[in-house]
């Protein structure tokens, strides 16, 4: 997918912080003392390789790379970081769009993902307890034989880490009935920034104390480092029925999502691609969706037969007075898949159509999809930028593909500024900046529009009890990093030593 | 005597603690002026308004324990007459709640309605009761989006009533009468219906917390999906008050199911129990909550299990019916009865001089009923892994404890005489990340000014 998304920006500048930057490289030493030589990378060549994540347009070459392989390089590689003060960032499959994982150039980059042992399978306990590289698809093909899955299933779950998962709480399709990677993680083992190693939760629910563990998840790797995850799974419903609608306009699309949650019904997946989504799609799946459709809804039940049997019928009417043009329900799995593949291909399905495109992330009330989605139409019309929307219809949670040409002089620069322009429109009309793919150094400037300075330093407040030092994934997810010593409420310009100084000059 | 005195400022007949006293001026303490505002349809509900509105007296859910300096039971007549409390205040906006804060610098402790206050440890001083009542307005709820925000100190009870009209619910049914939304959170209290829709922790989709300094903090939104900034609200779920004082919560909403059945089984031993839970749990079937009610005899441990189904008509019945027949071929002859509705005894919690909350891996449910004393007896969320227990009162915590540990469970002192409570340990012994909740603890409120003492390990 990286390959279709936009340029790079000229390589960042090796930050200011040349002091950082030399501990870093006294570190490789004593690091592979530590787990072995061959687990660290040095050599600028190799660790080209890892200079970003997902969101491509971030480059920042890490000055060590520690390709751990259990639990205890982890534990050695955030212990030595915290005796040099060497900032470090951990990385799992790297499929995070918003420059979560994205290294700090003085710092130590530890990648997760050889980290792959299912630790176990509990069906029981309805527990899978996995190591953070393990791929999302992975725990439900290890709980699928005891009828049960893992719920939360991001469009990258054929590639994305569970560690991942848990540090950006990605979401999914799904997330409308089963909630979020939050609702899902019970227990996790965690290294902290200074290299203690702490158990948040477990396999039983309420732990005594502050739950910390609900905290961490979504903290995008600033709290520390999970070395194994205890995920709950569901078991598989009984009854999956899938479908999708052609409306001749994006309102009535809409319309039929707030009149399905009207009804009462609470449908697994609400999904809407837009007329150009669905171009692209075809151009690149064949996906067989509406001809002449201006907007599709893909949209799933299930749970028990009766229920979906019932409920689905109901969805059927609801479209039709929308005046759905053309429905269409899946017959088996085979077909269900293709509906989904159209959908879940659509972000890569636009490299096809355009030579470049910016993905954007914000989420509305669902009331509010008709309006928004006519205000994102004025504001790309006004920059002259064509956007496709491709998003999860029922949580409210957009995701506007910006295209643009990347041999165009400032045509990068104006797809980020449209893309910040809906942000701001997702933020005023009650919503937020990011539903799934996180903050990352993507939109860490973005974080003012939606939190007051003082929500801001109150989330300061957490960081600096796990991470005082101010290692872990520093620059990444708030707007301005700060020493954890400053009193809260008391704002310097000061950049924490020029570490962020890279990152800083993005936005 | 509803509202006679705190709103006036001058909210207690005793010496007013250091917190009241060193409140600047009469704009902070004490702040609600008397116009506890509310839009709220049904608030004048007495079951749900009248304990939190005036001065504690004897007896009342709030009541204040002086031997401790801690919260009473909220068993009727546990507070000594003629002994000294704390004084209480009753901000009457986020506003006024921050201005307390910033202006005074003894301890609070806030409670809602009171209802939970003999949950958690005794807090080990409280020179100010801050009740968060008069936060009574629900002040936003978009019905199409499934999402309310309300103050602090509405009634879940009053906020059901509202959602209703809308054929709507917050997904909570913890049972404590006049349950204010604060301490709701606060308390982390749930209730059997936890199995389908989650508790506090999924529901609480935004937050607006007044810190221990004043500051106002908000986290979380008014959007389901929002992963921007920590999600701080899950960190003050559970807290007791003890990182800041909950403000205002805004909620995920669900659709109100229109038809409920229930399938009862009835038990002759805790093995059976956790059979006849499994099948229910590994099967399609989706209870909103399966639900154990039991006692241990001298020999075995007897009770029922009720799964409660709710959902369209064709569904309840549908599933009822095939749950029973389940259920019948694992029953071992004993009972299995549908029915329309749930038993009296369902969502209660036990009562008696020590009540416990605990917490296990879920299929350990009848390890955990086994290693509980003779005379025990309480209900549990059987798919959840979560049972309430009144025990005797000379019930060995440590070992009960260590009993449990091997299934990762914990056993948490939810209620216990007075007389019990100076030598129990209320929450047992704290794992590995006690430094780190400490840490947080240090961070948030470093003077140790909220609930103190109320948290695992005296936090």
């Amino acid at each position: 997918m990286s390959s279709t998304r936009w340029t790079v920006h000229a390589a960042l500048p090796h930050p200011a912080g040349a002091s950082s930057a030399a501990r870093a490289s006294g570190l490789a030493g004593r690091l592979r003392a530590a787990v072995g030589a061959a687990k660290v990378l040095t050599d600028p060549a190799q660790l080209r390789t890892y200079e970003c994540d997902g969101l491509a347009t971030v480059r920042v070459r890490p000055s060590v790379v520690v390709l751990a392989e259990r639990r205890e390089d982890v534990v050695a590689a955030v212990r030595l970081c915290a005796e040099a003060g060497v900032p470090f960032v951990a990385r799992g499959s790297g499929t995070g769009l918003s420059g979560g994982a994205v290294p700090v150039a003085d710092g130590v980059l530890i990648v997760l993902s050889r980290l792959r042992a299912v630790r176990s399978v509990d069906p029981d306990n309805a527990r899978v307890v996995v190591e953070p590289g393990v791929i999302n698809l992975w725990v439900t093909r290890e709980a699928a034989p005891y009828g049960q899955a893992y719920a939360p299933d991001p469009s990258s779950q054929q590639v994305c880490s569970i560690g991942g998962n848990v540090a950006e709480n990605a979401g999914g399709a799904h997330c409308l009935k089963y909630g979020f990677t939050v609702n899902h993680v019970m227990g996790a083992e965690v290294v902290l920034p200074d290299g203690e190693v702490v158990h948040l939760g477990g396999t039983a629910p309420e732990h005594p104390g502050f739950d910390l563990l609900g905290a961490f998840v979504g903290s995008e790797g600033t709290l520390g480092i999970a070395t194994e995850v205890t995920v709950r799974t569901v078991q598989a419903p009984e009854s999956v029925q899938t479908m999708l609608v052609g409306f001749h306009s994006v309102a009535d699309a809409a319309g039929t999502v707030s009149d399905i949650i009207a009804e009462g019904i609470l449908p697994a997946a609400v999904e809407m691609m837009d007329a150009l989504a669905i171009e692209a799609a075809e151009a690149a799946v064949r996906c067989g969706y509406p001809r002449g459709a201006v907007a599709v809804l893909v949209i799933e039940l299930d749970g028990p037969r009766v229920e979906v049997d019932e409920q689905f019928r109901q969805v059927e009417r609801i479209a039709t007075a929308r005046h759905a043009f053309e429905t269409r329900i899946a017959r088996d799995a085979e077909e269900r898949a293709l509906m989904w593949k159209g959908r879940k291909s659509a972000f890569a399905a636009v490299g096809r159509i355009s030579p470049a495109y910016y993905v954007q992330d914000g989420v509305i009330p669902r009331t509010k999809l008709p309006e928004v989605l006519d205000e994102v139409r004025r504001l790309a019309d006004a920059a002259g930028i064509r956007v496709a929307n491709v998003f999860h219809a029922g949580d409210g949670n957009l995701h506007p593909l910006i295209l643009f040409d990347d041999k165009v002089e400032g045509a990068a620069h104006a797809a980020e500024q449209l893309g910040f322009a809906i942000l701001d429109l997702c933020v005023a009309s009650g919503g937020s900046i990011t539903g799934e793919h996180g903050v990352g150094v993507e939109k860490k400037s973005k974080m003012t529009t939606q939190f007051s300075a003082d929500d801001l330093d109150t989330m300061h407040r957490l960081r600096c009890a796990f991470d005082p030092a101010g290692l872990a994934n520093p620059g990444k997810q708030f707007p301005t990093p700060r020493l954890c010593g400053e009193r809260p409420g008391v704002r310097t310009a000061a950049e924490d030593e020029g570490r962020d100084a890279a990152l800083g000059e993005v936005f | 005597m509803s509202g006679a005195n705190s709103a006036a400022g001058e909210p207690f007949s005793g010496e007013p603690g250091p917190g009241g006293s060193s409140s600047g001026g009469g704009s902070s303490g004490g702040g609600s002026s008397g116009e506890p505002s509310s839009d709220l349809a049904g608030s004048g509900e007495p079951s749900s308004r009248e304990p939190s509105s005036g001065e504690p007296s004897s007896g009342e859910p709030g009541s204040w324990d002086p031997g401790s300096a801690a919260p009473a039971s909220t068993q009727p007549g546990s507070t000594q007459p003629g002994s000294a409390r704390p004084a209480s205040t009753q901000p009457g906006s986020v506003g006024e709640l921050a201005d307390l804060l910033r202006s005074t610098s003894g301890t609070l402790v806030p409670v809602g309605a009171g209802t939970k206050t003999g949950w958690a440890a005794p807090a080990t001083s409280c020179d100010l009761l801050l009740r968060t009542s008069a936060l009574d307005r629900i002040t936003e709820y978009a019905p199409g989006d499934l999402v309310v925000v309300a103050e602090a100190g509405v009634p879940l009870a009053a906020l059901q009533r509202q959602l209703a009209a809308h054929g709507q619910m917050l997904a909570l049914d913890p049972p404590e009468e006049g349950a204010t939304l604060g301490g709701v959170v606060a308390a982390n209290a749930s209730g059997p219906r936890r199995l389908r829709y989650g508790t506090v922790r999924d529901l609480l989709i935004g937050v607006t917390v007044v810190l221990a300094d004043g500051t106002v903090a908000r986290s979380g939104g008014k959007v389901v999906k929002n992963v921007a900034g920590y999600d701080l609200g899950k960190l003050h779920t559970g807290a007791h008050g003890g990182l800041g004082v909950i403000a205002s919560t805004t909620w995920r909403l669900h659709p109100l199911p229109p038809a409920a059945a229930t399938v009862t089984a009835r038990l002759d031993g805790s093995a059976r129990a956790g059979r006849l839970a499994a099948l229910v749990a590994r099967s399609t079937l989706t209870p909103t909550a399966l639900e154990l009610c039991w006692r241990r005899g001298a020999s075995a441990t007897t009770g029922e299990l009720v799964a409660l189904f709710e959902s369209i008509p064709a569904s309840v019945h549908d599933q009822a019916t095939r749950c029973a027949e389940l259920l019948a071929g694992e029953a071992g002859g004993l009972a299995v009865e549908v029915g329309d509705a749930p038993p009296a005894w369902f969502g209660a919690r036990p009562t008696g001089p020590l009540v416990l909350r605990l917490a296990f891996a879920p299929a350990a449910l009848p390890h955990v009923l086994d290693a509980l004393p003779p005379g025990a007896s309480g209900t549990a969320s059987a798919a959840v892994g979560v049972a309430y227990a009144a025990v005797p009162a000379a019930t060995d915590l440590a070992a009960l404890r260590a009993a449990v540990a091997p299934y990762d469970g914990s056993a948490v002192v939810l209620a216990a005489d007075p007389a019990l409570r100076p030598a129990l340990d209320h929450w047992g012994p704290p794992g590995d990340a006690f430094t780190l909740m400490t840490r947080v603890k240090d961070r948030f409120d470093p003077a140790r000014r909220l609930s103190p003492g109320r948290l695992l390990g005296g936090l």
